[in-house]
């Protein structure tokens, strides 16, 4: 039996299933990341004064992403546009891009990430702080080498000039960490979402985002590749499922545009 | 219904929905540019000192709402789009402004709305 208007719109409303479908999911991942942004902003309100971090992020990679995100959005309208038109190789060529901007885009969120877990905050037995990025391949199980500095205030961990000039390596010998007097184990964490709430709320949103990101990735490259077939026996239907995803597709742009300023500028 | 029941089909294009489809894609070009730029002027207002951080705050959630606006409105075509989308996305944001008013008022209420 024929599903009524899974291609056709349906005459009183103008809408195909998919087109309402996709509409109503979207509605529910509004309240999803609503809700988030609503912990962060409790998050933020509630830390201590001068406690929550500026800078901790690389304002230039964010910006990157942020414009590698709008192209692809572009890139999507334009491949269902091209497909509007009968133009089957456009619709390819501009898909392919948006998949490769999805790639570089996690490329990207990946090295970020990486960058956050060997970056550490090390407590010292003289009562110093360090805070630098571990240099793996030079330290040994007894010696740790890193790149940073030694912190004298606060205000130096938590809101770090924005240009920083190249920090020499420093060897930090294990015996010299404080150890804590629970876990028996050095004071030395590194900067991943158990750190601090900003770096939770920071990791939730994004590692969220990248998700939908991964999500909208597999569904436009199953559109594009494997499902291809359906534009030659049903174009209408392979046009619709087109602009569904590319509907998801938007909405993750659109998340991204709030995160970006919220977490890396402000 | 599974692929292999399809019957093939031809899509009928007309130089009507062609002639519109290529408005379209100079319209989401320049889309494309003004959200660039509007990228770029996020990152410039957040170096500047606008004396006091709240409005920092309001001029980067402002320029950010504007980007929003451009995706929601021309992207996902929702500046013409059908009733029955818009009746539901009312709800949508009819919820939003609520958790955002119950985040706010219980800011309020505990006198924790200073911004750090």
């Amino acid at each position: 039996m024929e599903i009524p208007y899974a291609v056709k719109p349906r005459p009183d409303t103008g809408l195909y299933n998919a087109k309402i479908g996709i509409w109503l999911f979207l509605a529910s991942e509004v309240m999803l990341f609503g809700a988030l942004f609503c912990s962060y902003i409790l998050l933020r309100v509630n830390a201590p004064e001068g406690t929550w971090p500026h800078h901790w992020l690389n304002i230039w990679m964010g910006m990157t992403n942020t414009i590698v995100l709008i192209f692809s959005s572009v890139t999507v309208v334009l491949g269902w546009a091209s497909l509007k038109m009968g133009e089957f190789g456009r619709y390819k060529v501009c898909q392919g891009i948006t998949l490769l901007c999805a790639l570089v885009f996690l490329s990207i969120k990946s090295f970020e990430y990486h960058d956050k877990f060997i970056h550490y905050q090390v407590n010292l037995k003289d009562g110093r702080v360090f805070d630098g990025h571990l240099q793996k391949a030079e330290s040994t199980p007894d010696k740790f080498v890193f790149k940073g500095r030694y912190i004298d205030k606060p205000e130096e961990l938590y809101n770090p000039p924005l240009e920083r000039a190249e920090e020499p390596p420093v060897t930090i010998a294990k015996s010299d960490i404080k150890v804590d007097p629970v876990t028996k184990q050095p004071m030395m964490e590194n900067y991943g979402p158990w750190h601090n709430t900003y770096l939770a709320i920071y990791f939730t949103l994004t590692g969220l985002h990248a998700l939908h990101v991964i999500a909208g990735c597999i569904v436009i490259f199953a559109i594009w590749g494997p499902l291809a077939r359906v534009w030659e026996q049903d174009p209408e239907r392979y046009i619709n499922r087109v602009e569904v995803s590319g509907l998801f597709w938007h909405f993750v742009d659109l998340v991204w545009i709030f995160l970006f300023p919220v977490l890396y500028l402000l | 219904m599974s692929d292999h029941l399809f019957t093939t089909q031809t899509l009928q294009v007309d130089e009507h929905t062609i002639e519109e489809m290529r408005h379209h894609i100079r319209r989401y070009l320049i889309v494309g540019v003004a959200l660039a730029i509007g990228t770029g002027l996020t990152v410039w207002a957040s170096l500047i000192n606008f004396g006091s951080y709240e409005i920092n705050i309001a001029v980067a959630l402002a320029i950010a709402s504007g980007k929003g606006f451009l995706v929601a409105g021309f992207f996902m075509h929702l500046i013409s789009e059908k009733k029955m989308i818009y009746a539901v996305l009312s709800f949508t944001a009819f919820f939003f402004a609520g958790l955002m008013f119950l985040t706010v008022w219980s800011m309020a209420h505990n006198n924790i709305i200073q911004i750090r």
